[in-house]
């Protein structure tokens, strides 16, 4: 075995892992927010995350097809996707939220649940219809932008680019502000008390409909966030793209402790970095028998025992006590 | 994944309903009946543009050479499946298939993991399947009578790829990446083989379903800087790979199987794959000289430039209305068995080249071509240079 090689990779590794883990803590935040409020496992927001991307998409072709793109400077381009991509995210998820889930608040909890599967399938395929007819593509591709390509060689083996670096530091600074929402103002104050209890916070003189639309929102609008990021890193996305990192970052949010905001990061760069060092690692470490395929099976199998010894995930969940 | 099963479900039941919604209306709507060409191949998902090119290319064979048909009195029909490049997708249209009797003949697949199985279905009635595209070794070598392709072999191709990589390319050492499905590990596996049998060193093996991040994939890859990154698979992974590998300064160079041989492939990748090369058993176009007429009526009919296979499709549907035409000699309706056998006696010179078929249902001789991407602008794709032309034998079942 080449130890040389194995020791040599390891920083690049570590940092493949760490952006995709910020990539699934962004997308878990949507799931663990939701569930904090209400104790539902909303399954459409891999397809709300999703639309971030193409949203992203679509201004870049349009920039692009008008000559804009290379004249406009880039920190600005992405600024305006990011911003684009949160709006919209952010308002479908209000929208799925009232249409799809108020009605049915006061049913039996796997009734919403059902519900937001329905939702999942009607938006993968709505994402499907619209691209098809718009753009007459499955798959579409980010346009490149110079800049954000652009790398720094740390050492031969090991470089980071400048588009990871803005995944990195957009979702420290978009969990920083998270963190600052829910727990410093008054908002947020109220977003915890809906979570601990509706009927009290409503006598408080809380709008609890208003509040749990506003988390929708904030999901929603972290979900579009890593959509955009997902697709200026990866470049290339399709109406099913969303499916696979939503279900992960789900885990990962499980992983944290669902309900619990730091704890979805955490959980999100655990399963990351698990994810990038099984597949890196598995088959230069087995010679050849286990090969990359089986990233997932080793990074779930970790979770599985991470959850046996800690079953309310790593930092704990945080729900309501029940009367 | 209970959301896959529910998918597939909903998928089938649609297919299902699709399928036997029209067969009521066109029963002996010219005095003798009709005969139904079908083609099965990806119409949706990542992998359309191949599969749309091969229901087009037949469909332009069935409007061509459909008159002698009708002169007999059968009204012909091209019923177009969507397999969605899924084996679970292509059997259950395949049941479909064979559950409607006008259906004489298949015209497909696209994929090798998607035409083994459905083939088992249509040998239960003996109904023929011509195929374009599939070059699994498997398909042929199963030794059933209804199965037919017009175009060469992985085992050859893989062999054609790594010699061209040895003897052109030079390279010393190689990286083999493969999509873990029965055409992209298969020839993965024919490539390295042959790769090791002549020297070349083999760095790393690797299978990955993976189709957006493929960063853990390329670190290994970039530490240990092969000469040549072995690509068996299909386009819509390969391309965000290629170029996720060069954004992240991996030097080595592309080889690719004829899964690489779309336009996508430039659309997604870009400049990445200027200049690489793929191995292919369906040559570009503008190679064959008869083919020039049938690249511009499908322009001018669909807008657009044929896709590879597009021309190997309008030649195994040729094939198939001339086997049809043979055994509705004095207007019989076609049986299966006798379409079956009749194929096995054409002797077809299409657009694509002389075919004739030996007793497993290859071609005697198959063409393979070693292709250079000229361009990064998709519409150039079919300006893409040959390099290498071989006429090669199917080899013998050991």
């Amino acid at each position: 075995m080449d130890f040389e090689l194995l020791v040599g990779i390891f920083p690049q590794v570590l940092l493949d892992g760490l952006i995709l883990g910020f990539m699934y803590a962004l997308i878990a935040l949507g799931y663990t927010m939701v569930y904090g409020v209400l104790e539902f496992i909303n399954f459409a927001h891999s397809e709300i995350f999703i639309v971030g991307a193409f949203v992203g998409v679509e201004i870049l072709l349009g920039l692009k097809s008008a000559g804009w793109l290379g004249a406009l400077p880039w920190p600005l381009v992405l600024l305006l996707i990011l911003v684009a991509g949160m709006v919209v995210s952010g308002l479908l998820a209000v929208t799925v939220e009232r249409i799809a889930y108020r009605p049915l608040r006061a049913a039996p909890r796997l009734i919403p649940l059902i519900s937001a599967i329905g939702v999942s399938f009607f938006l993968q395929d709505l994402i499907r219809l619209v691209e098809s007819v718009w753009q007459n593509a499955f798959n579409l591709v980010y346009p490149t932008m110079d800049a954000l390509n652009q790398r720094f060689e740390l050492t031969q083996t090991i470089d980071v680019s400048v588009k990871s670096l803005v995944v990195i530091v957009a979702a420290l600074a978009m969990l920083w502000a998270l963190h600052v929402l829910v727990n410093r103002t008054k908002i947020g104050t109220a977003i915890r008390a809906v979570a601990e209890d509706q009927a009290a916070a409503s006598l408080m003189g809380i709008n609890v409909n208003r509040i749990i639309s506003l988390t929708f929102l904030i999901g929603g609008m972290m979900g579009g966030a890593a959509g955009v990021l997902f697709g200026v890193q990866y470049g290339l996305i399709n109406p099913y793209s969303g499916f696979i990192p939503g279900l992960k970052a789900f885990t990962a949010a499980v992983l944290g402790g669902i309900g619990n905001i730091p704890g979805a990061m955490i959980g999100g760069v655990v399963l990351g970095v698990l994810e990038a060092f099984a597949a890196s690692y598995l088959s230069l470490l087995t010679g050849g028998a286990f090969g990359a395929e089986y990233k997932d099976i080793f990074a779930f199998s970790v979770l599985i025992l991470i959850l046996i010894f800690r079953p309310k995930g790593l930092l704990g969940e945080i729900v309501r006590e029940r009367a | 994944m209970i959301r896959n099963l529910v998918r597939n479900a909903l998928v089938f039941a649609v297919v299902l309903g699709l399928a036997t919604l029209p067969s009521a209306s066109n029963v002996g709507a010219q005095g003798k009946g009709t005969i139904k060409i079908a083609t099965q191949s990806p119409l949706s998902g990542g992998q359309a543009a191949l599969g749309e090119g091969i229901k087009l290319g037949a469909q332009l064979a069935v409007e061509k050479f459909k008159g002698g048909l009708e002169k007999r009195g059968f009204k012909v029909e091209l019923v177009p499946f969507d397999d969605q490049a899924k084996p679970d997708v292509g059997v259950a249209n395949a049941k479909n298939i064979i559950a409607d009797k006008d259906i004489a003949v298949v015209i497909g697949h696209l994929n090798s993991g998607v035409a083994i199985p459905s083939s088992e279905v249509y040998k239960e009635v003996n109904l023929a399947m011509v195929s374009p595209a599939n070059t699994n070794p498997t398909i042929t070598d199963r030794g059933y009578p209804n199965v037919f392709r017009v175009c060469g072999r992985d085992d050859v191709q893989g062999v054609v790829g790594a010699e061209f990589a040895k003897g052109t390319m030079k390279v010393k050492t190689a990286y083999v990446i493969h999509d873990k499905t029965a055409y992209g590990q298969g020839v993965a596996e024919f490539f390295k083989a042959d790769a090791e049998k002549k020297g070349i060193k083999i760095l790393g093996f690797e299978g990955t379903e993976e189709k957006s991040n493929f960063d853990p994939i390329i670190t290994p890859v970039r530490a240990k800087n092969p000469d040549l990154i072995y690509f068996g698979g299909i386009y819509e992974q390969a391309a965000p790979f290629f170029k996720q590998a060069r954004e992240k300064g991996v030097k080595s160079k592309f080889l690719g199987p004829d899964g690489l041989d779309s336009s996508d492939l430039a659309k997604i990748a870009g400049k990445a794959v200027v200049g690489m090369y793929y191995t292919s058993v369906a040559g570009p176009v503008s190679v064959y000289p008869q083919a020039k007429q049938f690249a511009e009526e499908y322009k001018k009919k669909f807008g657009k430039n044929p896709e590879p296979f597009a021309a190997q499709a309008y030649d195994s549907t040729a094939i198939a209305i001339k086997a049809l035409e043979a055994v509705t000699k004095g207007g019989k309706a076609p049986t299966r068995d006798a379409v079956t056998a009749a194929i096995r006696d054409v002797r077809h010179t299409g657009i694509t080249g002389a075919v004739e078929f030996d007793a497993k249902g290859d071609p005697k001789k198959a063409l393979y071509f070693v292709l250079q991407v000229a361009s990064e602008n998709p519409e150039k794709w079919s300006d893409n240079k040959e390099v290498k032309r071989l006429s090669i034998a199917a080899p013998v079942k050991k």
